[in-house]
């Protein structure tokens, strides 16, 4: 890039540079005031540390100049349109923050009496109520930590069924556009993985399936809406067969948004499905977490549910915590602890200020977002599947044949113009893949403006003008990085520059 | 509707441009029988002063330990938070990006997680930490699945100083990949014998400093006998603030560490969401699950970060990964993160011994009321105290008064006779001298 | 004289006095980019033809290495743990990943010769 701009500090007006922490140490500063320990012999049966940390000192004021400094170089949902397909990038109410740090909810010890903590007993009951109706399931366990665990639970609490009747069996079918989460967690599980093939229309093959299920055959995980943003047609169809094999259906409802509170997963004929409180229900994605990923279960699955169990008995409630208190079979515990509780809080404050009929409009917004993109984007860009689609749309990269610009470089282009990148190259059953989902928070005249930006970077490329496309972005904190030379030298860790190592 | 921006004309205006007449013809590939013409039989939607009286009625049904002398710990401890931390993770840009696979509009992220892999090897002594993982309970689970992968066996010792749930969580998570556990009996006493149970199919043994019962162990005998016969050491952190005072699991020999990060940054929650971490050697780098990231420059040759190494991971290497992990704890990461930087190296070593030192008044008042025996001869800011009646009902007398007086050994293991006068006692720089006091005056009265 | 065969995953063996040198062909390494790291076989180690022999990788992209033939791995390419880009510059030569002893020369005799390697990547585009 020409430095014409170039300044002496590197910064550029609100683009603040910043180095990390242990380059802006002053040995002996601390950003906490704290007490003397006071005098005393220690207990410590001479196990003390004898050397230094190598921990660098600040203050409070340079500590927060810095995370404040770094926080200004992510792009968040708060900052504008984050169309990233399959992982509902919505807005993330601030009450749910609030909420969730009452100190009578997040000021709770997971080990206080349970007759001191009969609310939140209620709020994880409730919650877990919220769910079972928006789904139309039975049971649910609430303690898996985040969506792909929750995948793990799930298939293991399947496993545990099946060993219960004596028949563990072997396989578990994946459609080839699943999640990479899916086939990790079936291996996880103890399974072998088989691909299923996808039809001309984006779906599941139902024959291929079909010809694959057999006495071996302990589950099938499938997405619905699948990860082409489509609804599989044949579901119930797929149910009955799974179900006719003396397996059980697996659903991966990390795209339930596009059917919350307008279709009940439970008149699918599903058994279990995990629901990432951070999508549908707007807990924050806190730059990779903390997650949350309750597991609905059909009537057959739900004696083997993990611990704990939050049960109601009578006005009050009870934390079922070991095998040998429950009337169950419990899988046994999966996490420490009771679940994402702090997640809890927050999507059931979500659900309660939206309630049945604002989770129904959420959908139904999603959902025409998303074909509203398709709509008005599927002459510029191309289109593998007829639609309509659900709450996010695929694209390929077609378009951009004979350009020299990849799906890559055209994300990078949109990165310039202020959005965040839609997903690339998944699903893998299309090449190139685009894919969007904008969510149901955005609204009409940013979903125009991104049109606009796409439709003008579309025709930028066929153009040929590759070169703004290959050498964007310009315009972020950092512009492409070596990837390459990341991973064949890991640093992982900052280590003081030699000079300074040698004092 | 506060949260959804669309306007009915706007909805209209969408609908002629896709061609269809209502949004009913969106839904056409749902089966006739599963689509619904009504909302579920939930209450309707609700403005953002009843949510709050509702939640605040469900929060005025418990009792805060953050209101109360509490002396609850046992994998989660009630520290001080400085209202920094709270405050900057609360930035949308923080609070509301994704991953960080975008790494040009993500470097805030990145960095952050580098600086927490940093601080995370510094403190336990390791070479390598990872970007976190869900909590210290799954982290150890998955240190187990690790180490068998390295070692490629499949027996594995557990300390019966891990705490209960850890226990109970590596059993579960590991329970079809035909791992071979071996638990060792509660040694509420400390002492026990790992090292004469590793052989030559061991994949590792597991051990806890400070142990579930607050003992502190120079692990680094087990450790060498350990490496001798090819078997790793695991050794779980659930306290990290001990590693303020504490020698490091890193200078005992550890092979890989598994840290519950909770104690900085985190909120109780009543129990999550916390952070996990594991922290290993270099050379067992590609077997760790989890995102990791690494530095680099950018074309135009300037430092930055990225993530790296994905190769490991499901969404590469799908049922070749090393472990099903996708979404971790970033945002609990970063709370850390901030509050050991707002430490230091003072800070952070002032801290821990402040802890260790109210521990030790403590366990110094409560040794001297007739009845209680301190247990330990070695702690960190826990310890365990025999009590002359079933823990659990003192407890609930205590708790009568408005003091959660610490975790009944039997609340976690139900069943045993021997556990069940045990009580886990922990005492952070929260608990002031009135706390202690009013836990031992209530202490001689509810025994 | 050396024989070099090919395999339809895209590994080629060198053959010479009994002893095979085994790497991933010119087009395998274009396929994946920049090669970042190689996992290799213990020296020792007996596999059956198509066994998993060594990961090859990338930044986004990880692949199986398949034994072409049968035999027992005699000498692994340590150059590569530290230049895995070696690969990249010269995959049928310095780039190579493995040595092995030849169980069954038969099975040598079965893989495909240059020229019908070339056919079966042009078909592949």
């Amino acid at each position: 890039m020409a430095d014409v701009d170039a300044t002496l500090t590197g910064n550029r007006g609100l683009a603040l540079e910043e180095a990390v922490i242990f380059e802006q140490d002053s040995p002996g500063l601390s950003g906490v005031d704290l007490p003397e320990p006071g005098p005393g012999n220690d207990r410590l049966g001479g196990l003390g540390r004898t050397g230094a940390i190598g921990l660098p000192g600040l203050s409070e004021p340079q500590v927060v100049r810095h995370y404040l400094r770094l926080s200004r170089m992510n792009y968040g949902i708060d900052s504008g349109l984050y169309p990233l397909g399959s992982c509902t990038m919505k807005y993330n109410p601030r009450l749910n923050e609030r909420l969730a740090r009452l100190p009578g909810l997040g000021g709770l010890h997971p080990l206080q009496p349970t007759s001191t903590v009969h609310g939140a007993l209620e709020l994880i009951d409730t919650c877990a109520h919220w769910l079972k109706v928006l789904t139309g399931m039975p049971g649910i366990t609430m303690a898996p930590a985040a969506g792909a665990h929750g995948e793990l639970v799930g298939l293991m609490t399947i496993r545990a069924a099946l060993e219960a009747r004596g028949d563990a069996r072997k396989r578990v079918l994946v459609p080839e556009s699943a999640h990479g989460t899916n086939p990790a967690s079936a291996h996880a599980c103890g399974y072998a993985v088989e691909t299923i093939a996808a039809n001309v229309r984006g779906r599941v093959d139902v024959g291929a399936l079909k010809a694959k299920l057999d006495v071996d055959v302990a589950a099938i995980m499938l997405t619905n809406p699948n990860t082409c943003g489509l609804f599989e047609t044949d579901i119930i169809e797929i149910a009955d067969a799974v179900h006719d094999a003396g397996a059980f259906f697996y659903c991966d409802g990390a795209n339930f948004n596009a059917i919350v509170g307008r279709v009940r997963p439970g008149d699918l004929g599903i058994d279990c499905m995990h629901l990432n409180l951070h999508k549908t229900f707007s807990t924050p994605h806190g730059g990779g977490g903390p997650g949350s990923g309750p597991v609905v279960l059909s009537a057959p699955l739900v004696p083997y549910a993990p611990l704990p169990v939050v049960e109601r008995r009578g006005d009050g409630f009870a934390l079922v915590e070991h095998a040998g208190d429950s009337s169950a079979h419990p899988l046994g515990r999966v996490k420490g602890f009771h679940g994402q509780f702090g997640m809890f809080v927050r999507a059931l404050a979500y659900m309660m200020s939206l309630g049945s009929d604002g989770l129904k409009q959420v959908a139904e917004d999603a959902v025409l977002n998303a074909n509203y993109l398709l709509a008005c984007l599927k002459d510029t860009l191309s289109v593998p599947f007829e639609g309509p689609c659900m709450h996010e749309v695929l694209f390929d990269d077609s378009f951009l044949k004979d350009t020299g610009v990849t799906t890559l470089d055209f994300a990078k282009a949109m990165i310039d113009e202020g959005f965040h990148p839609m997903t690339m190259y998944f699903p893998l059953v299309v090449h190139g893949a685009l894919l969007m989902e904008p969510t149901e928070t955005e609204s009409k005249a940013t979903l125009d403006q991104f049109i606009r930006t796409v439709k003008g970077l579309a025709e930028r490329a066929r153009a040929g003008d590759a070169r703004h496309f290959k050498e964007a972005p310009r315009l972020t904190p950092r512009r492409r990085l070596d990837e390459t030379a990341a991973a064949r030298n890991p640093v992982l860790v900052w280590r003081p520059p030699p000079a300074q190592a040698a004092e | 509707m506060r949260y959804l921006p669309l306007t009915d004309g706007d909805r209209r205006e969408m609908l002629a441009a896709i061609g269809v007449g209502s949004v009913d013809d969106l839904f056409v590939d749902v089966p006739q029988e599963a689509r619904r013409d009504r909302p579920v039989e939930l209450p309707e939607h609700l403005g953002e002063m009843e949510v709050e009286h509702a939640f605040a009625a469900m929060a005025a049904r418990n009792l805060s330990a953050a209101d109360v002398p509490s002396f609850l710990g046992a994998g989660a401890y009630g520290h001080h938070v400085p209202a920094a931390v709270d405050h900057l993770i609360q930035r949308g840009e923080f609070l509301t990006s994704y991953t960080p696979y975008q790494p040009e509009v993500s470097q805030g992220t990145l960095a952050y997680l580098f600086e927490f892999q940093t601080q995370v090897a510094l403190i336990t002594g390791m070479e390598v930490a990872n970007a976190s993982l869900y909590d210290g309970a799954t982290a150890c689970a998955e240190a187990v699945t690790m180490a068998a992968r390295i070692t490629k066996r499949k027996k594995v010792v557990l300390s019966g100083g891990l705490h209960p749930h850890y226990r109970e969580v590596t059993e579960t998570m590991t329970r079809f990949l035909g791992i071979e556990m071996a638990a060792a009996e509660p040694d509420w006493r400390g002492g026990e014998d790992l090292a004469s149970g590793v052989d030559d199919g061991t994949a590792c043994v597991v051990v806890q400093n400070p142990a579930f019962f607050g003992h502190l162990t120079d692990f680094t005998p087990l450790a060498d006998a350990c490496h001798a016969a090819g078997a790793l050491l695991v050794v779980v952190v659930t306290e990290v603030v001990s590693l303020g005072a504490v020698r490091p699991p890193g200078e005992m020999g550890a092979d890989i560490v598994a840290v519950e990060g909770q104690s900085l940054g985190n909120a109780l929650n009543f129990g999550g969401p916390t952070v996990g971490v594991l922290a290993a050697r270099q050379k067992h780098l590609r077997q760790m699950p989890g995102r990791l990231v690494g530095e680099t420059t950018d074309v135009d040759g300037r430092r930055g970060f990225v993530l790296t190494l994905s190769t490991r991971e499901q969404h590469i290497r799908r049922e070749k990964a090393t472990s099903n992990i996708c979404t971790n704890a970033g945002l609990c990461a970063l709370a850390f993160t901030i509050h050991l930087t707002l430490l230091g190296e003072v800070g952070f070593a002032r801290l821990a011994a402040l802890n260790h030192a109210r521990a030790v008044r403590l366990a110094d008042r409560l040794a001297g009321i007739d009845g209680i025996d301190v247990v330990n001869d070695t702690f960190f800011n826990e310890f365990t105290v025999r009590l002359p009646k079933p823990a659990l009902a003192v407890v609930d007398a205590l708790a009568d008064r408005k003091i959660l007086g610490g975790v009944p050994v039997a609340r976690l293991i139900p069943g045993r006779a021997e556990l069940e006068p045990l009580l886990l006692v922990a005492v952070t720089e929260a608990n002031t001298e009135a706390h202690i006091d009013a836990l031992t005056a209530a202490l001689r009265e509810v025994l | 004289m050396a024989i070099v065969k090919y395999t339809k995953e895209h590994e080629w063996i060198r053959v010479e006095d009994g002893v095979g040198v085994v790497g991933i062909t010119e087009y395998a390494q274009e396929q994946l980019g920049d090669i970042v790291y190689v996992e290799l076989p213990e020296v020792g180690a007996g596999m059956t033809q198509g066994a998993e022999a060594a990961v090859v990788e990338s930044v986004k992209a990880a692949s199986e290495v398949y034994a072409p033939v049968g035999g027992e791995v005699t000498e692994v390419n340590q150059n590569l743990a530290d230049n895995p880009g070696t690969v990249n510059t010269d995959a049928m030569g310095e780039g190579w990943f493995f040595k092995m002893k030849i169980a069954d020369t038969g099975e040598v005799a079965r893989l495909m010769d240059g020229v019908d390697y070339q056919e079966y990547v042009e078909s592949l585009s």
